[in-house]
């Protein structure tokens, strides 16, 4: 194909993106705030074996988790058999102390994972993060795929390429299995923050394809330790909640006091077991970067199996040795807040100033629990078409795993591209792109 | 369905119906000056200040704008961002909405939506404005219409669909009185007759105003005189711009709502609006005219506001 053809495929996408309304909304600027996603015509693509492996090691590891966090949040055997210092648990941002002892339907707390991937120079998946509060981004990789199939719908009946749009019904089945008290017909909603939300098209785009009603917190209202949402034939209990508004804004009797978006009133009733939120209350605390740390070894204390997928080498600067460490290396390490995302709260050394660094020093040092260091992983690049040529970016991956009677990998996820050159930042408040990622099947190409 | 999405279907149902009215009302008023052009002979504000009254937003134009022009009062009533009942601001408005209750309505409303979204805020938008202003308000009503049909054929006729029939019905039944009205404010110039030249002209407006010229004259075989062209706006039973035929649509709306039948009534937006449809089936134009057309219709105006209030008191606000 040449390149005026090309051209116009990637301008034929983003107009349909446009105005589709399939956009983030950036906040800053006056009128400019949303913004659609740059979006790379070359899609990502993961030989079927490939997939096998990471898909393995995702579901061991959202299974390790889950049995951590039930764990902390009830006997705490992992740290009474000293594997992780019940200060650092204790002190962990997101940690909910008010949920000790509280069971939650079948034991699972993240119900939605969306865990951020890279490949070493050796071709290795390593797993940066795992993102067990709010995932987002699910959207855009259905919508990239759409989008790929009208614009290249030659290439599909070349290509053994796995499905991914029956991520929305898995996730309504993974919803309705964990309702309070078995209900085989619960109600389950969507809870946004609402329409300035930065993620606000996903939600609302979540909600169409499960067919459920999407509700902001002024719809619900607890009465007597149960939800309802206020509708024209009156008030309708609630069971299930996908809420996307995090932990601090849902109820402000019991946290934040001065947020608007919560219900009061919510917490009592998740307490009470007539509610059940997806994901679960305090899942925040597998989010700390510190925690993570952890992972590898709570793998082999939970399940008593070796990691599949690894960790990135990680410091703590909280570990003495650790710290010394990272202060004499601080221009060659990437620096990292424990408790930020969207790609706040960072450092790279190597491009980092010298009062960037002097800042980040200081830093650690007044607060040695809130950081931890990595090396500068080179992010394995991917072929992305960048002004007319072909061109290599640096990409990570994010599936979406769910959690349900069942662990159900969609097969592929979002491929975040960072699109300035040489840029290792991929966060879509930051300047990040996304391109389709494509799991092909074993069967060999049918040409 | 969530009280506050219904809240939202029917405002912004009744954006999309004040957007079409503000766009007829220009298109006709640039015509009639054309028409006009040697009786006017420069007195521009004669022409356009109605225009203001009828669609109540005088103060806030001369606050903005000091000096008056057509130019002016078009901007002002088409892209004035300040200005709420501006057509870019209802459409800003409609979107706002329609995000909100994107789930409700269908993929083909969202992207007709806000496609005219983006373009009234473009350079084009402007550019083909001044370029054509008839063709700018015309194909705007095509677009607005193009969503009428686009709900009629894509959404669910349920309750959503009938919360966009109440708010589509009740603001259209405001803007017929308003634009009947609006030849209340228009002034004859001085030595011209009623049921003279300027007059008829200006009659004439009212009915193209409300595209109601055509059936208009399929009844009073073209005679245009003040009463017939009141009776046909106001009484008509089945003219779909016709005040007594939104009541009536916006009655049955309100009994589906509510799976109410007809002639009974479950709340007192119901009640009002059984009311207000029968006394619309049994007035005569003769009574019209000796309570004073413009006495009636505000009497209408506030009638169709009480519904309003109570709709959002049953409904929206638990």
């Amino acid at each position: 194909m040449d390149r005026p053809a090309l051209e116009l495929k990637r301008t034929l996408a983003e107009q349909t993106c446009l105005n589709q309304g399939i956009t983030f909304t950036v906040y800053s600027g006056d009128e400019g705030t949303e913004r659609i996603m740059p979006f790379d015509l070359v899609p990502r693509i993961i030989p079927a074996d490939e997939w096998r492996h990471i898909e393995r090691g995702l579901e061991q590891r959202l299974r390790a988790l889950n049995l951590f966090l039930h764990d902390i949040y009830h006997d705490q055997r992992i740290v009474k058999e000293g594997l992780i210092p019940l200060e650092i648990i204790r002190t962990a941002k997101h940690y909910r102390p008010e949920l000790v002892g509280m069971d939650v339907p079948h034991g699972i707390y993240i119900h939605i994972c969306g865990s951020d991937m890279i490949r070493d120079s050796d071709g290795r998946y390593l797993v940066l993060e795992d993102n067990g509060r709010c995932p987002s981004g699910v959207s855009y990789m259905l919508e990239n795929r759409q989008a790929m199939k009208r614009v290249f719908p030659k290439l599909f009946r070349r290509h053994p390429v796995r499905a991914i749009d029956s991520y929305p019904q898995e996730l309504l089945a993974a919803l309705r299995h964990v309702a309070p008290h078995g209900n085989p017909d619960p109600t389950v909603v969507v809870l946004t923050p609402g329409i300035y939300n930065s993620a606000y098209f996903e939600h609302s785009f979540l909600a169409r394809a499960m067919g459920i009603e999407i509700v902001v917190s002024q719809d619900l209202i607890v009465k007597d330790a149960v939800v309802y949402m206020k509708t024209t034939k009156g008030l309708k209990q609630v069971d299930v909640i996908y809420r996307r508004v995090d932990d601090d804004f849902l109820d402000p009797t019991v946290f934040r006091k001065d947020s608007v978006l919560g219900v009061p009133g919510i917490v009592n009733a998740y307490r009470e077991g007539n509610v059940n939120l997806a994901n679960a209350l305090g899942t925040g605390v597998a989010d700390d970067k510190v925690i993570y740390y952890f992972v590898p070894a709570m793998i082999k204390f939970y399940l008593g199996e070796d990691p599949i997928l690894p960790n990135v080498e990680t410091y703590l600067s909280a570990v003495h040795s650790d710290r010394k460490y990272i202060l004499e290396n601080l221009e060659n390490l990437v620096v990292k807040a424990a408790n930020e995302s969207g790609g706040y709260g960072m450092m790279i050394g190597p491009q980092a100033s010298r009062k960037e660094i002097a800042c980040f020093r200081a830093a650690i040092e007044a607060d040695p629990r809130s950081y931890i260091a990595q090396p500068v992983i080179k992010l394995s690049r991917s072929p992305c078409y960048v002004d007319g040529s072909l061109e290599g970016r640096h990409v990570d991956l994010r599936p979406y795993i769910l959690m349900g009677e069942s662990i159900k990998i969609i097969p592929g996820g979002l491929t975040r591209v960072a699109m300035r050159k040489g840029s290792l930042v991929v966060n879509s408040s930051q300047g990040g792109g996304s391109k389709d990622t494509w799991v092909l099947d074993d069967e060999e190409a049918r040409c | 369905m969530l009280s506050r999405v219904a809240d939202s279907c029917y405002w912004m149902s009744r954006y999309i119906e004040r957007a079409e009215t503000s766009a007829r009302v220009l298109d006709v008023n640039i015509q009639l000056e054309l028409d006009n052009e040697d009786q006017l002979g420069g007195r521009i504000r004669q022409q356009w200040e109605p225009i203001l009254a009828t669609l109540l937003d005088q103060k806030l134009f001369h606050h903005i704008h000091k000096s008056f022009s057509a130019d002016a009062v078009m901007d002002f009533i088409t892209f004035e961002k300040s200005h709420p009942n501006s057509i870019l601001s209802c459409i800003t408005l409609v979107r706002e909405n329609a995000r909100t209750v994107r789930e409700q309505i269908s993929s083909e409303m969202w992207e007709l939506l806000n496609r005219l979204y983006l373009y009234l805020r473009s350079e084009a938008a402007r550019a083909a404005h001044k370029e054509s202003p008839i063709d700018f308000y015309r194909s705007l009503v095509d677009s607005l219409h193009a969503f009428q049909g686009t709900t009629d054929a894509t959404m669910t006729h349920g309750e959503g669909w009938q919360f966009l029939q109440a708010g589509k019905f009740i603001e259209r039944a405001d803007s017929s009185s308003r634009v009947l009205d609006l030849k209340y404010h228009l002034l004859l110039p001085t030595g011209e007759q009623v049921g003279g030249h300027v007059d008829i002209t200006q009659w004439n407006a009212v009915l193209r105003s409300c595209s109601a010229m055509e059936a208009y004259f399929k009844i009073f075989h073209g005679r245009v005189t003040s009463w017939n062209v009141a009776e046909f706006l106001i009484l008509h039973d089945t003219f779909p711009r016709s005040i007594r035929f939104c009541v009536d649509a916006l009655d049955q709306a309100l009994h589906s709502i509510s799976e109410t039948d007809r002639g009974h009534f479950k709340n007192e937006a119901e009640r009002l609006s059984g009311m207000l449809r029968s006394t619309l089936d049994f007035t005569t134009v003769d009574s019209i005219f000796k309570t004073g057309l413009h006495e009636y219709l505000d009497q209408i105006q506030a009638r169709l506001n009480d519904i309003s209030l109570a709709l959002a008191d049953e409904y929206f606000s638990l």
